[in-house]
């Protein structure tokens, strides 16, 4: 693989954790358990899919086939989709939301964070532009875990079920990937593996606050940056490609 | 399921520097820092504002409806309490 190559699918594999992730929490439209939270997460879905969108342009440039950034949304199939297993896991109820929201928010901090330093200049300001939303992201996300468990038993219990059964995902977004060795050579991408520290402190940071406990089975899943998902992927995708997949080229 | 409300918070916000903070509306929310980003979503997601306020409703004292004719009517006939008595000089403009 050349460097472009290479480049078009380390944006990629970017594009597609916002995207998924913001169609996950689109599907709180409507749902959410007050007027308040409904609006405060779709707003951070559309953050989302706004960033997918700057990422999808940049990549469609960079691409040896003539494609657009909506080919790329909505005309690839499940294993063309680089996310981490942990975005397409589907929302079961608010805290599962919130648990998988809080894991990911820590970790794209530190990620934008870094990658601002990227001497791909259009890279590096797409960072920019997303590390302030991913900012707000994270604090909302992680006074909802504050509040969840140190709330009501209830509350408590349903956060830390969800805690621990995300957990076996975020070691999947720190694992660095053998493909882009001359993107970070250049440095033009940046290594996840050198966050899973920060990332590990400030999870146990607001978890103690919570009064969670915070969990530490070594077993982890992968997968999702070759291709192989777990079976929600499909899902939703099927819901979000549909209307492309029925009415070929249709536009509004 | 619980059927306790959250506290009422009214919202205000700052719309540019330099003005006053202005009564937008109210909200629901468990603590303080929750109101300002509800108030944040809801209220300034339009760019509507660079400050926000949140005050829980309860602490708001108010004037009661039931005493406008004592507190506002008297006002009415007082037109002197408006400057409209003063000859402006021609060339003064914007008064």
């Amino acid at each position: 693989m050349n460097t472009k190559n290479q480049l078009y699918n380390y944006i990629l594999e970017i594009a597609d954790d916002s995207l998924i992730l913001g169609q996950r929490l689109s599907e709180w439209c409507g749902h959410g358990p007050i007027l308040e939270e409904d609006i405060a997460l779709t707003n951070i879905a559309l953050d989302f899919i706004g960033q997918a969108n700057n990422l999808y342009e940049y990549a469609a440039t960079l691409s040896e086939n003539k494609i657009t950034p909506d080919q790329l949304a909505f005309l690839r199939v499940d294993n063309d989709f680089k996310n981490a297993l942990l975005v397409e896991q589907p929302n079961r109820d608010f805290a599962y939301t919130l648990a998988r929201q809080f894991y990911f928010d820590a970790f794209r901090k530190l990620f934008f964070e870094k990658l601002i330093d990227s001497k791909d200049e259009q890279l590096s300001a797409i960072a920019e532009k997303s590390l302030k939303e991913t900012k707000y992201h994270l604090k909302h996300s992680s006074e909802w875990i504050i509040r969840l468990g140190d709330g009501t038993e209830e509350s408590h219990n349903r956060i830390q079920t969800a805690i621990d059964f995300l957990w076996k995902y975020t070691n999947e977004l720190f694992e660095d990937n053998q493909a882009y060795t001359e993107i970070l050579d250049l440095e033009l991408g940046i290594s996840v593996s050198a966050l899973k520290s920060t990332w590990l402190e400030y999870v146990h940071s607001i978890l103690t606050e919570a009064t969670l406990t915070i969990p530490n089975s070594p077993f982890s899943q992968t997968g999702g940056r070759k291709g192989i998902h777990t079976e929600h992927l499909g899902y939703l995708l099927a819901e979000m490609q549909y209307m492309q997949r029925a009415y070929p080229n249709s536009t509004w | 399921m619980s059927t306790k409300e959250w506290p009422l918070w009214e919202v205000f916000i700052r719309s540019k520097q330099g003005l006053s903070h202005k009564h937008v509306g109210s909200l629901r929310a468990a603590d303080s820092e929750m109101a300002i980003e509800n108030a944040r979503d809801v209220y300034t997601r339009r760019l509507e504002g660079v400050s926000i306020w949140v005050v829980e409703s309860k602490l708001i004292a108010a004037s009661d409806p039931k005493d406008s004719d004592a507190f506002f009517e008297p006002a009415e006939d007082k037109i002197y309490r408006h400057p409209t008595f003063y000859d402006v000089p021609d060339g003064i403009s914007h008064m």
